[in-house]
Protein backbone atom coordinates (compact mmCIF):
# COMPACT_ATOMS: atom_id res chain seq x y z
CA UNK A 1 0.00 0.00 0.00
CA UNK A 2 1.41 3.34 -0.72
CA UNK A 3 2.12 5.75 1.89
CA UNK A 4 -0.61 8.00 1.14
CA UNK A 5 -2.88 5.29 1.37
CA UNK A 6 -1.57 4.74 4.92
CA UNK A 7 -2.13 8.17 5.55
CA UNK A 8 -6.23 8.13 4.72
CA UNK A 9 -6.34 4.66 6.11
CA UNK A 10 -5.11 6.73 9.41
CA UNK A 11 -7.70 9.39 8.86
CA UNK A 12 -10.44 6.60 9.21
CA UNK A 13 -12.33 5.26 12.74
CA UNK A 14 -12.68 1.65 13.35
CA UNK A 15 -15.98 0.14 12.35
CA UNK A 16 -16.63 2.79 9.74
CA UNK A 17 -18.46 2.50 6.70
CA UNK A 18 -16.42 3.29 3.36
CA UNK A 19 -16.94 3.76 0.30
CA UNK A 20 -13.62 4.37 -2.17
CA UNK A 21 -14.28 5.44 -5.30
CA UNK A 22 -11.33 4.69 -7.64
CA UNK A 23 -10.53 1.43 -5.24
CA UNK A 24 -8.06 0.50 -8.03
CA UNK A 25 -6.17 -2.98 -6.85
CA UNK A 26 -8.08 -2.58 -3.42
CA UNK A 27 -5.37 -2.18 -1.45
CA UNK A 28 -7.34 0.59 0.90
CA UNK A 29 -10.24 -1.18 1.27
CA UNK A 30 -8.95 -4.97 1.87
CA UNK A 31 -6.26 -2.83 4.22
CA UNK A 32 -9.33 -1.14 6.30
CA UNK A 33 -11.77 -4.67 6.24
CA UNK A 34 -8.52 -6.56 7.58
CA UNK A 35 -6.62 -3.72 10.20
CA UNK A 36 -10.00 -1.58 11.36
CA UNK A 37 -13.09 -3.65 10.74
CA UNK A 38 -14.71 -0.94 8.37
CA UNK A 39 -17.14 -2.14 5.74
CA UNK A 40 -15.06 -0.97 3.12
CA UNK A 41 -16.56 -1.34 -0.66
CA UNK A 42 -15.34 0.21 -3.61
CA UNK A 43 -16.07 1.32 -7.19
CA UNK A 44 -13.30 1.23 -9.77
CA UNK A 45 -13.32 2.23 -13.76
CA UNK A 46 -11.30 -0.28 -14.86
CA UNK A 47 -12.80 -3.96 -15.44
CA UNK A 48 -9.27 -5.59 -14.70
CA UNK A 49 -8.98 -4.08 -11.25
CA UNK A 50 -12.45 -4.87 -10.59
CA UNK A 51 -12.33 -8.39 -11.11
CA UNK A 52 -9.10 -8.33 -9.17
CA UNK A 53 -10.53 -7.06 -6.42
CA UNK A 54 -13.77 -9.31 -6.22
CA UNK A 55 -11.34 -12.36 -6.86
CA UNK A 56 -9.69 -11.47 -3.79
CA UNK A 57 -12.82 -10.99 -1.74
CA UNK A 58 -13.29 -6.84 -2.07
CA UNK A 59 -16.49 -5.56 -2.91
CA UNK A 60 -16.09 -3.54 -5.66
CA UNK A 61 -18.83 -3.09 -8.33
CA UNK A 62 -17.41 -1.72 -11.80
CA UNK A 63 -18.30 2.29 -12.17
CA UNK A 64 -16.88 5.38 -12.42
CA UNK A 65 -17.62 8.72 -10.02
CA UNK A 66 -19.37 11.03 -12.62
CA UNK A 67 -22.06 8.25 -13.24
CA UNK A 68 -22.53 5.75 -9.79
CA UNK A 69 -22.41 8.42 -7.01
CA UNK A 70 -26.27 9.31 -7.78
CA UNK A 71 -27.32 5.88 -6.74
CA UNK A 72 -26.70 5.91 -2.90
CA UNK A 73 -28.85 7.21 -0.94
CA UNK A 74 -27.77 9.92 1.44
CA UNK A 75 -25.83 9.38 4.52
CA UNK A 76 -24.90 5.58 3.62
CA UNK A 77 -21.26 6.02 3.98
CA UNK A 78 -18.84 7.53 7.33
CA UNK A 79 -16.24 8.74 4.69
CA UNK A 80 -16.28 8.63 0.73
CA UNK A 81 -12.49 8.48 -0.48
CA UNK A 82 -11.08 9.63 -3.44
CA UNK A 83 -8.02 9.14 -4.56
CA UNK A 84 -5.46 11.05 -6.92
CA UNK A 85 -8.53 10.98 -9.16
CA UNK A 86 -10.44 14.14 -8.51
CA UNK A 87 -8.87 16.00 -11.27
CA UNK A 88 -10.03 13.28 -14.07
CA UNK A 89 -13.89 13.50 -13.35
CA UNK A 90 -16.18 15.17 -15.57
CA UNK A 91 -17.37 17.49 -13.34
CA UNK A 92 -15.79 17.75 -9.46
CA UNK A 93 -17.61 19.95 -8.21
CA UNK A 94 -20.75 17.85 -8.24
CA UNK A 95 -18.77 14.47 -7.42
CA UNK A 96 -17.76 16.58 -4.04
CA UNK A 97 -21.09 17.62 -3.73
CA UNK A 98 -22.38 13.46 -4.13
CA UNK A 99 -19.75 12.42 -1.71
CA UNK A 100 -20.32 15.10 0.93
CA UNK A 101 -24.18 14.07 0.21
CA UNK A 102 -23.91 9.86 0.69
CA UNK A 103 -21.14 10.54 3.58
CA UNK A 104 -20.59 12.17 6.50
CA UNK A 105 -16.91 13.06 5.57
CA UNK A 106 -15.05 13.40 2.15
CA UNK A 107 -10.85 12.20 2.16
CA UNK A 108 -9.78 13.73 -1.65
CA UNK A 109 -6.89 13.59 -2.45
CA UNK A 110 -5.12 15.19 -5.78
CA UNK A 111 -2.09 16.42 -7.92
CA UNK A 112 -1.16 20.01 -6.77
CA UNK A 113 -0.99 21.94 -10.37
CA UNK A 114 0.65 24.75 -8.30
CA UNK A 115 3.87 23.19 -7.65
CA UNK A 116 6.61 25.87 -8.36
CA UNK A 117 7.99 23.21 -10.64
CA UNK A 118 4.95 23.58 -12.66
CA UNK A 119 5.07 27.12 -12.40
CA UNK A 120 8.27 27.31 -13.71
CA UNK A 121 8.35 25.58 -16.71
CA UNK A 122 5.33 27.27 -17.85
CA UNK A 123 7.01 30.42 -17.16
CA UNK A 124 9.95 29.40 -19.06
CA UNK A 125 9.09 27.01 -21.49
CA UNK A 126 5.96 28.63 -22.39
CA UNK A 127 4.64 24.72 -23.31
CA UNK A 128 2.51 22.93 -21.08
CA UNK A 129 4.49 21.69 -18.19
CA UNK A 130 5.34 17.28 -18.10
CA UNK A 131 6.62 16.11 -14.70
CA UNK A 132 6.63 12.87 -12.95
CA UNK A 133 3.64 13.46 -11.34
CA UNK A 134 1.59 15.62 -14.86
CA UNK A 135 3.18 12.84 -17.22
CA UNK A 136 1.41 12.87 -20.04
CA UNK A 137 0.63 15.18 -23.01
CA UNK A 138 -2.14 17.50 -22.78
CA UNK A 139 -3.89 16.53 -25.81
CA UNK A 140 -3.47 12.80 -23.61
CA UNK A 141 -4.32 13.78 -20.49
CA UNK A 142 -7.28 12.05 -18.65
CA UNK A 143 -6.50 15.16 -16.16
CA UNK A 144 -9.05 17.90 -17.62
CA UNK A 145 -9.82 19.43 -14.42
CA UNK A 146 -6.13 20.46 -12.74
CA UNK A 147 -6.33 22.35 -9.51
CA UNK A 148 -4.06 23.78 -6.86
CA UNK A 149 -4.59 23.69 -3.19
CA UNK A 150 -5.30 27.04 -2.91
CA UNK A 151 -8.24 26.45 -5.58
CA UNK A 152 -9.55 23.75 -3.53
CA UNK A 153 -9.66 25.80 -0.18
CA UNK A 154 -11.72 27.96 -2.58
CA UNK A 155 -14.22 25.54 -3.91
CA UNK A 156 -14.71 23.93 -0.09
CA UNK A 157 -15.40 28.13 0.99
CA UNK A 158 -17.95 28.14 -1.69
CA UNK A 159 -19.56 25.15 -1.46
CA UNK A 160 -19.49 25.25 2.99
CA UNK A 161 -17.32 22.11 3.12
CA UNK A 162 -15.09 21.89 6.63
CA UNK A 163 -11.45 21.39 6.25
CA UNK A 164 -11.32 19.07 8.99
CA UNK A 165 -7.67 18.29 8.11
CA UNK A 166 -5.18 18.93 5.52
CA UNK A 167 -1.90 17.59 4.54
CA UNK A 168 0.58 17.19 1.12
CA UNK A 169 2.49 14.29 0.25
CA UNK A 170 4.95 13.86 -2.27
CA UNK A 171 4.93 11.65 -5.07
CA UNK A 172 5.82 8.59 -3.46
CA UNK A 173 3.33 9.46 -0.71
CA UNK A 174 5.81 11.00 2.07
CA UNK A 175 4.27 13.50 4.14
CA UNK A 176 6.09 16.95 3.49
CA UNK A 177 7.53 19.07 6.48
CA UNK A 178 5.19 22.28 4.85
CA UNK A 179 1.95 21.11 5.36
CA UNK A 180 1.17 23.66 8.43
CA UNK A 181 1.31 27.06 5.84
CA UNK A 182 -1.01 26.43 2.70
CA UNK A 183 0.67 29.31 0.78
CA UNK A 184 4.27 27.07 0.70
CA UNK A 185 1.95 23.62 0.39
CA UNK A 186 0.45 25.23 -2.51
CA UNK A 187 4.20 26.08 -3.88
CA UNK A 188 5.80 22.81 -2.78
CA UNK A 189 3.09 19.77 -2.12
CA UNK A 190 2.80 17.67 -4.75
CA UNK A 191 0.17 15.94 -3.79
CA UNK A 192 -2.79 17.13 -1.56
CA UNK A 193 -4.72 15.11 0.81
CA UNK A 194 -7.96 16.78 2.54
CA UNK A 195 -10.79 15.72 5.26
CA UNK A 196 -14.20 17.54 4.52
CA UNK A 197 -17.29 17.10 6.49
CA UNK A 198 -20.56 19.31 5.44
CA UNK A 199 -20.70 22.50 7.37
CA UNK A 200 -24.07 21.12 10.12
CA UNK B 1 -35.06 -43.60 -13.78
CA UNK B 2 -35.18 -42.88 -9.78
CA UNK B 3 -34.35 -39.22 -9.11
CA UNK B 4 -33.05 -38.88 -5.18
CA UNK B 5 -36.14 -36.74 -3.56
CA UNK B 6 -38.51 -35.69 -0.70
CA UNK B 7 -41.76 -35.98 -0.65
CA UNK B 8 -43.72 -33.66 0.94
CA UNK B 9 -47.31 -34.96 1.69
CA UNK B 10 -48.61 -31.09 3.09
CA UNK B 11 -47.66 -30.05 -0.74
CA UNK B 12 -47.16 -26.43 -1.60
CA UNK B 13 -49.83 -23.59 -1.79
CA UNK B 14 -49.05 -21.26 -4.99
CA UNK B 15 -48.94 -17.63 -5.79
CA UNK B 16 -52.21 -18.29 -8.18
CA UNK B 17 -54.60 -19.86 -5.49
CA UNK B 18 -53.84 -23.55 -6.30
CA UNK B 19 -51.97 -26.23 -4.07
CA UNK B 20 -49.37 -29.20 -5.13
CA UNK B 21 -49.68 -31.91 -2.82
CA UNK B 22 -47.65 -34.08 -2.40
CA UNK B 23 -45.01 -31.59 -3.06
CA UNK B 24 -41.79 -33.73 -4.80
CA UNK B 25 -38.24 -31.82 -4.60
CA UNK B 26 -35.87 -33.89 -6.39
CA UNK B 27 -31.92 -32.38 -5.56
CA UNK B 28 -28.17 -33.50 -5.42
CA UNK B 29 -25.78 -32.53 -3.34
CA UNK B 30 -22.34 -32.77 -2.85
CA UNK B 31 -19.45 -32.37 0.29
CA UNK B 32 -20.44 -32.64 3.68
CA UNK B 33 -22.53 -29.93 5.65
CA UNK B 34 -20.46 -28.98 8.68
CA UNK B 35 -21.53 -29.28 12.04
CA UNK B 36 -22.60 -25.94 13.10
CA UNK B 37 -24.60 -26.06 9.50
CA UNK B 38 -23.24 -22.65 8.01
CA UNK B 39 -21.31 -24.26 4.97
CA UNK B 40 -24.46 -25.05 2.17
CA UNK B 41 -24.61 -23.49 -0.86
CA UNK B 42 -27.58 -24.09 -3.08
CA UNK B 43 -27.20 -23.87 -6.98
CA UNK B 44 -30.30 -23.03 -8.53
CA UNK B 45 -29.98 -24.40 -12.45
CA UNK B 46 -31.38 -22.06 -15.41
CA UNK B 47 -34.47 -22.82 -17.79
CA UNK B 48 -33.42 -26.61 -19.41
CA UNK B 49 -30.53 -27.39 -16.68
CA UNK B 50 -31.04 -29.58 -14.18
CA UNK B 51 -29.80 -30.93 -10.31
CA UNK B 52 -27.01 -33.08 -11.81
CA UNK B 53 -25.14 -30.07 -11.48
CA UNK B 54 -21.90 -31.91 -11.08
CA UNK B 55 -22.68 -35.82 -12.30
CA UNK B 56 -23.00 -37.49 -15.65
CA UNK B 57 -26.44 -36.63 -16.55
CA UNK B 58 -28.75 -40.37 -16.32
CA UNK B 59 -30.11 -39.25 -19.61
CA UNK B 60 -27.80 -37.91 -21.85
CA UNK B 61 -24.58 -39.88 -19.89
CA UNK B 62 -22.83 -36.10 -20.40
CA UNK B 63 -20.43 -34.14 -17.91
CA UNK B 64 -22.93 -32.27 -15.15
CA UNK B 65 -23.88 -29.20 -16.71
CA UNK B 66 -21.83 -27.50 -14.06
CA UNK B 67 -19.10 -29.90 -13.82
CA UNK B 68 -15.96 -27.70 -14.27
CA UNK B 69 -17.06 -24.99 -11.25
CA UNK B 70 -18.32 -27.53 -8.80
CA UNK B 71 -16.13 -30.07 -7.01
CA UNK B 72 -13.38 -30.93 -4.99
CA UNK B 73 -10.71 -27.90 -5.56
CA UNK B 74 -12.65 -26.00 -7.79
CA UNK B 75 -14.54 -23.12 -7.58
CA UNK B 76 -17.13 -23.76 -5.56
CA UNK B 77 -15.21 -26.40 -3.89
CA UNK B 78 -16.98 -29.39 -1.83
CA UNK B 79 -14.07 -30.12 0.33
CA UNK B 80 -15.16 -26.91 1.77
CA UNK B 81 -18.87 -26.19 1.14
CA UNK B 82 -21.95 -28.30 1.06
CA UNK B 83 -23.58 -27.82 -2.26
CA UNK B 84 -27.63 -28.29 -2.96
CA UNK B 85 -28.82 -28.17 -6.60
CA UNK B 86 -32.86 -28.91 -6.63
CA UNK B 87 -34.75 -29.59 -9.55
CA UNK B 88 -37.44 -26.54 -9.87
CA UNK B 89 -40.66 -26.41 -9.11
CA UNK B 90 -42.22 -27.45 -12.82
CA UNK B 91 -39.55 -29.31 -14.24
CA UNK B 92 -39.49 -32.71 -15.57
CA UNK B 93 -36.52 -34.59 -13.50
CA UNK B 94 -38.26 -35.61 -10.54
CA UNK B 95 -39.65 -32.29 -8.86
CA UNK B 96 -43.34 -31.93 -9.13
CA UNK B 97 -44.16 -30.59 -12.73
CA UNK B 98 -46.26 -32.04 -15.22
CA UNK B 99 -45.05 -35.14 -15.44
CA UNK B 100 -46.13 -35.53 -11.84
CA UNK B 101 -49.73 -37.10 -11.19
CA UNK B 102 -52.93 -34.78 -9.61
CA UNK B 103 -53.42 -35.26 -6.63
CA UNK B 104 -55.28 -38.89 -6.19
CA UNK B 105 -55.16 -39.66 -9.20
CA UNK B 106 -53.81 -41.53 -11.82
CA UNK B 107 -53.89 -38.86 -14.43
CA UNK B 108 -50.35 -36.64 -15.05
CA UNK B 109 -50.94 -32.66 -14.72
CA UNK B 110 -50.01 -32.17 -18.22
CA UNK B 111 -51.04 -28.71 -19.69
CA UNK B 112 -53.10 -28.78 -16.25
CA UNK B 113 -50.45 -28.05 -14.44
CA UNK B 114 -50.74 -24.89 -12.62
CA UNK B 115 -49.07 -21.46 -13.45
CA UNK B 116 -46.52 -20.97 -10.88
CA UNK B 117 -43.79 -18.24 -10.69
CA UNK B 118 -40.32 -17.72 -9.29
CA UNK B 119 -42.15 -17.34 -5.84
CA UNK B 120 -43.28 -20.44 -6.10
CA UNK B 121 -40.24 -22.44 -7.18
CA UNK B 122 -38.28 -20.94 -4.43
CA UNK B 123 -40.89 -21.23 -1.90
CA UNK B 124 -40.39 -24.94 -2.90
CA UNK B 125 -36.66 -24.92 -2.22
CA UNK B 126 -37.39 -23.36 0.90
CA UNK B 127 -39.20 -26.09 2.16
CA UNK B 128 -36.08 -28.36 1.13
CA UNK B 129 -33.83 -26.34 2.88
CA UNK B 130 -36.03 -26.57 5.78
CA UNK B 131 -36.34 -30.57 5.60
CA UNK B 132 -32.18 -31.00 5.45
CA UNK B 133 -32.14 -28.61 8.61
CA UNK B 134 -30.35 -25.74 6.76
CA UNK B 135 -31.76 -22.24 8.33
CA UNK B 136 -29.35 -20.02 6.68
CA UNK B 137 -27.70 -20.77 3.48
CA UNK B 138 -23.53 -19.80 3.17
CA UNK B 139 -24.91 -18.51 -0.46
CA UNK B 140 -27.41 -19.20 -2.79
CA UNK B 141 -25.32 -18.66 -6.91
CA UNK B 142 -27.70 -19.11 -10.17
CA UNK B 143 -27.25 -17.95 -13.52
CA UNK B 144 -29.95 -16.62 -16.45
CA UNK B 145 -33.33 -18.34 -14.45
CA UNK B 146 -31.11 -19.29 -11.78
CA UNK B 147 -30.35 -16.06 -11.00
CA UNK B 148 -33.81 -14.57 -11.01
CA UNK B 149 -34.73 -17.53 -8.18
CA UNK B 150 -31.37 -15.96 -6.68
CA UNK B 151 -32.83 -12.53 -6.38
CA UNK B 152 -36.09 -14.02 -5.33
CA UNK B 153 -34.31 -15.82 -2.57
CA UNK B 154 -32.76 -12.59 -1.01
CA UNK B 155 -35.80 -10.51 -1.43
CA UNK B 156 -38.30 -12.88 -0.07
CA UNK B 157 -35.92 -14.62 2.47
CA UNK B 158 -32.90 -12.24 3.42
CA UNK B 159 -32.25 -13.71 6.75
CA UNK B 160 -31.62 -16.97 5.03
CA UNK B 161 -29.02 -15.63 2.65
CA UNK B 162 -25.46 -14.84 3.46
CA UNK B 163 -24.55 -14.29 -0.14
CA UNK B 164 -26.03 -14.24 -3.45
CA UNK B 165 -24.78 -14.67 -6.79
CA UNK B 166 -27.15 -13.93 -9.43
CA UNK B 167 -24.99 -14.40 -13.26
CA UNK B 168 -26.04 -13.48 -16.72
CA UNK B 169 -29.51 -12.21 -15.34
CA UNK B 170 -31.85 -9.58 -14.78
CA UNK B 171 -34.63 -8.42 -12.05
CA UNK B 172 -37.08 -8.89 -14.32
CA UNK B 173 -37.75 -10.63 -18.19
CA UNK B 174 -37.48 -8.17 -20.70
CA UNK B 175 -39.93 -8.07 -23.71
CA UNK B 176 -37.57 -9.50 -26.18
CA UNK B 177 -36.66 -12.25 -23.72
CA UNK B 178 -40.51 -13.20 -23.54
CA UNK B 179 -40.78 -12.64 -27.07
CA UNK B 180 -38.20 -15.07 -27.68
CA UNK B 181 -40.44 -17.65 -25.31
CA UNK B 182 -43.24 -16.87 -26.92
CA UNK B 183 -41.90 -18.59 -30.67
CA UNK B 184 -40.81 -21.59 -28.37
CA UNK B 185 -44.29 -22.43 -27.36
CA UNK B 186 -45.99 -21.76 -30.53
CA UNK B 187 -43.12 -24.27 -32.18
CA UNK B 188 -44.46 -26.58 -29.44
CA UNK B 189 -48.55 -25.78 -30.01
CA UNK B 190 -47.78 -25.78 -33.64
CA UNK B 191 -46.47 -29.02 -33.53
CA UNK B 192 -49.39 -31.90 -34.62
CA UNK B 193 -47.79 -34.49 -31.81
CA UNK B 194 -48.43 -31.74 -29.23
CA UNK B 195 -52.59 -32.99 -28.86
CA UNK B 196 -53.49 -29.87 -26.78
CA UNK B 197 -50.74 -31.09 -24.68
CA UNK B 198 -52.30 -34.68 -23.68
CA UNK B 199 -49.29 -35.88 -25.96
CA UNK B 200 -49.03 -38.44 -23.29
CA UNK B 201 -51.97 -40.11 -23.74
CA UNK B 202 -51.41 -40.82 -27.46
CA UNK B 203 -47.79 -42.36 -26.61
CA UNK B 204 -46.08 -39.29 -28.38
CA UNK B 205 -44.21 -36.24 -28.08
CA UNK B 206 -44.33 -33.07 -30.03
CA UNK B 207 -40.22 -34.13 -30.88
CA UNK B 208 -40.27 -31.36 -33.80
CA UNK B 209 -42.06 -28.31 -32.12
CA UNK B 210 -40.16 -28.98 -28.67
CA UNK B 211 -36.58 -29.22 -31.23
CA UNK B 212 -37.54 -26.19 -32.95
CA UNK B 213 -38.29 -24.30 -29.86
CA UNK B 214 -34.73 -25.29 -28.51
CA UNK B 215 -32.94 -24.77 -31.60
CA UNK B 216 -33.79 -21.24 -32.10
CA UNK B 217 -33.76 -20.36 -27.76
CA UNK B 218 -29.82 -22.25 -28.49
CA UNK B 219 -29.20 -19.00 -30.69
CA UNK B 220 -29.87 -16.46 -28.06
CA UNK B 221 -27.45 -18.28 -25.92
CA UNK B 222 -24.52 -17.90 -28.50
CA UNK B 223 -23.15 -14.57 -30.09
CA UNK B 224 -22.07 -13.50 -33.70
CA UNK B 225 -18.96 -13.99 -32.99
CA UNK B 226 -19.04 -17.32 -31.39
CA UNK B 227 -20.92 -18.39 -34.35
CA UNK B 228 -18.42 -17.48 -36.55
CA UNK B 229 -15.67 -18.19 -34.62
CA UNK B 230 -17.67 -22.01 -34.58
CA UNK B 231 -18.89 -22.46 -37.82
CA UNK B 232 -18.62 -19.79 -40.46
CA UNK B 233 -20.19 -20.95 -43.48
CA UNK B 234 -18.73 -23.75 -43.76
CA UNK B 235 -20.81 -26.68 -45.19
CA UNK B 236 -21.33 -30.44 -43.81
CA UNK B 237 -20.63 -33.06 -46.18
CA UNK B 238 -23.14 -33.89 -47.62
CA UNK B 239 -23.25 -37.78 -47.31
CA UNK B 240 -23.40 -37.61 -43.43
CA UNK B 241 -26.86 -38.61 -42.29
CA UNK B 242 -29.05 -35.87 -40.64
CA UNK B 243 -29.23 -35.23 -36.94
CA UNK B 244 -32.97 -35.61 -37.00
CA UNK B 245 -34.34 -38.23 -39.04
CA UNK B 246 -37.31 -36.83 -39.86
CA UNK B 247 -36.14 -33.81 -41.09
CA UNK B 248 -34.86 -33.15 -44.57
CA UNK B 249 -31.21 -33.31 -44.18
CA UNK B 250 -30.38 -31.51 -47.63
CA UNK B 251 -32.95 -28.70 -48.68
CA UNK B 252 -31.60 -26.69 -51.16
CA UNK B 253 -28.22 -28.66 -51.25
CA UNK B 254 -25.20 -28.64 -48.55
CA UNK B 255 -26.23 -28.12 -45.30
CA UNK B 256 -24.12 -25.32 -43.54
CA UNK B 257 -22.86 -26.56 -40.52
CA UNK B 258 -24.74 -24.25 -38.25
CA UNK B 259 -27.89 -26.09 -39.32
CA UNK B 260 -26.65 -29.35 -38.00
CA UNK B 261 -25.53 -28.11 -35.11
CA UNK B 262 -28.64 -26.90 -34.17
CA UNK B 263 -30.77 -29.60 -35.17
CA UNK B 264 -28.19 -31.83 -33.14
CA UNK B 265 -29.30 -29.74 -29.90
CA UNK B 266 -33.23 -29.82 -30.82
CA UNK B 267 -33.08 -33.84 -30.85
CA UNK B 268 -30.65 -34.78 -28.03
CA UNK B 269 -32.92 -32.06 -26.06
CA UNK B 270 -36.45 -33.49 -26.87
CA UNK B 271 -35.09 -36.98 -25.27
CA UNK B 272 -34.37 -34.84 -22.02
CA UNK B 273 -37.06 -32.70 -21.49
CA UNK B 274 -41.23 -32.51 -21.33
CA UNK B 275 -42.91 -29.81 -23.28
CA UNK B 276 -45.10 -28.81 -21.09
CA UNK B 277 -42.73 -28.84 -18.19
CA UNK B 278 -40.69 -26.32 -20.93
CA UNK B 279 -43.74 -24.21 -21.40
CA UNK B 280 -44.75 -24.29 -17.40
CA UNK B 281 -41.00 -22.90 -16.41
CA UNK B 282 -40.93 -20.32 -19.62
CA UNK B 283 -44.47 -18.49 -18.31
CA UNK B 284 -42.67 -18.52 -15.08
CA UNK B 285 -39.74 -16.56 -16.42
CA UNK B 286 -42.39 -14.26 -18.09
CA UNK B 287 -44.05 -13.43 -15.29
CA UNK B 288 -40.72 -12.52 -13.62
CA UNK B 289 -40.50 -8.90 -12.19
CA UNK B 290 -38.99 -8.57 -9.38
CA UNK B 291 -39.94 -4.64 -8.99
CA UNK B 292 -43.73 -4.84 -10.34
CA UNK B 293 -44.74 -5.65 -6.80
CA UNK B 294 -43.26 -2.72 -5.28
CA UNK B 295 -44.75 -0.07 -7.79
CA UNK B 296 -42.06 -0.64 -9.73
CA UNK B 297 -39.19 0.45 -6.91
CA UNK B 298 -36.31 -2.09 -7.24
CA UNK B 299 -35.08 -0.84 -4.01
CA UNK B 300 -37.63 -1.71 -1.80
CA UNK B 301 -37.18 -5.90 -1.89
CA UNK B 302 -34.13 -5.34 -1.07
CA UNK B 303 -33.69 -2.28 1.55
CA UNK B 304 -31.28 -2.97 4.39
CA UNK B 305 -30.43 -6.46 2.65
CA UNK B 306 -27.63 -8.17 5.62
CA UNK B 307 -27.29 -10.32 1.79
CA UNK B 308 -23.38 -9.65 0.17
CA UNK B 309 -24.33 -9.64 -3.52
CA UNK B 310 -21.72 -10.33 -6.03
CA UNK B 311 -23.52 -9.25 -9.61
CA UNK B 312 -22.24 -11.27 -12.99
CA UNK B 313 -22.70 -10.42 -16.16
CA UNK B 314 -20.29 -11.50 -19.50
CA UNK B 315 -20.18 -8.46 -22.38
CA UNK B 316 -21.33 -10.52 -25.52
CA UNK B 317 -24.37 -11.46 -23.83
CA UNK B 318 -27.50 -10.09 -25.20
CA UNK B 319 -30.23 -12.32 -23.68
CA UNK B 320 -29.50 -10.95 -20.68
CA UNK B 321 -27.08 -7.76 -21.35
CA UNK B 322 -24.86 -5.98 -19.01
CA UNK B 323 -27.40 -3.07 -19.13
CA UNK B 324 -30.05 -5.50 -16.88
CA UNK B 325 -27.28 -6.25 -14.23
CA UNK B 326 -26.47 -2.91 -14.21
CA UNK B 327 -29.73 -1.77 -13.17
CA UNK B 328 -29.67 -4.19 -10.57
CA UNK B 329 -26.72 -3.51 -8.84
CA UNK B 330 -27.90 0.68 -8.70
CA UNK B 331 -31.05 -0.67 -7.58
CA UNK B 332 -29.10 -2.65 -4.66
CA UNK B 333 -26.55 0.63 -4.30
CA UNK B 334 -29.81 2.57 -3.95
CA UNK B 335 -30.65 -0.15 -1.30
CA UNK B 336 -28.00 0.28 0.95
CA UNK B 337 -26.63 -3.84 -0.11
CA UNK B 338 -23.02 -4.37 -0.26
CA UNK B 339 -22.74 -5.31 -3.97
CA UNK B 340 -19.67 -6.34 -5.89
CA UNK B 341 -20.36 -6.45 -9.77
CA UNK B 342 -18.18 -8.00 -12.46
CA UNK B 343 -18.83 -7.68 -16.49
CA UNK B 344 -16.58 -10.81 -17.63
CA UNK B 345 -15.51 -9.71 -21.20
CA UNK B 346 -16.22 -12.56 -23.06
CA UNK B 347 -17.50 -13.24 -26.95
CA UNK B 348 -19.51 -16.77 -26.36
CA UNK B 349 -22.64 -14.81 -25.42
CA UNK B 350 -25.26 -16.17 -22.60
CA UNK B 351 -23.88 -19.59 -22.27
CA UNK B 352 -20.66 -18.32 -21.33
CA UNK B 353 -21.06 -19.14 -17.65
CA UNK B 354 -21.17 -22.44 -18.70
CA UNK B 355 -17.56 -22.73 -20.27
CA UNK B 356 -14.23 -22.21 -19.14
CA UNK B 357 -13.74 -18.29 -18.34
CA UNK B 358 -10.68 -17.73 -16.30
CA UNK B 359 -12.24 -14.81 -14.81
CA UNK B 360 -15.72 -15.77 -13.97
CA UNK B 361 -13.79 -18.60 -11.80
CA UNK B 362 -11.45 -16.19 -10.45
CA UNK B 363 -14.55 -14.24 -9.18
CA UNK B 364 -16.53 -17.06 -7.84
CA UNK B 365 -13.83 -18.23 -5.72
CA UNK B 366 -12.32 -14.84 -4.99
CA UNK B 367 -15.81 -13.77 -4.04
CA UNK B 368 -16.94 -17.30 -2.02
CA UNK B 369 -13.19 -16.58 -0.14
CA UNK B 370 -14.27 -13.41 0.90
CA UNK B 371 -17.58 -14.12 2.04
CA UNK B 372 -16.35 -16.99 4.33
CA UNK B 373 -13.66 -14.70 5.82
CA UNK B 374 -16.82 -12.22 6.44
CA UNK B 375 -19.22 -15.34 7.74
CA UNK B 376 -16.50 -16.47 9.80
CA UNK B 377 -16.07 -19.78 7.92
CA UNK B 378 -13.31 -21.75 8.91
CA UNK B 379 -10.39 -21.47 5.94
CA UNK B 380 -10.23 -24.95 5.70
CA UNK B 381 -13.97 -25.47 5.38
CA UNK B 382 -15.28 -28.21 7.81
CA UNK B 383 -11.94 -30.56 7.35
CA UNK B 384 -10.38 -28.08 9.45
CA UNK B 385 -13.64 -27.40 11.60
CA UNK B 386 -13.54 -31.66 12.77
Amino acid sequence: MRVDQQVIADMIAPCSRVLDVGSGDGSLIGHLFRTRACDAQGIELSMEAVTHSVAHGLPVIQGDADHDLIHYPNDSFDYVVLQRTLQAVERPREVLRQMLRIGEHAIVSFPNFGHWRLRLQLLYTGRMPMTSVWATPWHETPNIHPCTIKDFFALCEEDGYVVEHWTTVNERGRRAPWYYSPRLANLCGEQALFLLRRKT
Amino acid sequence: MVHQKISLQEGLDLQCGERVAPLDIAYQTYGTLSPARDNAILICHALTGDQYVADPHPFTGKPGWWARMVGSGLPIDTDRFFVICPNVLGGCMGSTGPLSHKPDSDELWGRDFPIITMHDIVAAQVKLMDHLGIGRLFAVIGASMGGMQVLTWASDYPDRVFAAMPIATSAFQSAQNIAFNEVSRQAIFADPDWHDGNYRQFDTIPARGLGVARMMAHITYLSEEALTRKFGRRVRNASQPSAIGNMPSVFFGDMFEVESYLRHQGSTFVKRFDANAYLSITRAMDYFDLAAEYDGDLTIPFKGSPTRFCVISFSSDWLFPTSQSRHLVRALNRSGANVSFVEIESDRGHDAFLLEEPDFDRTMRGFLNGAAEHAGLTQGGIAHAR
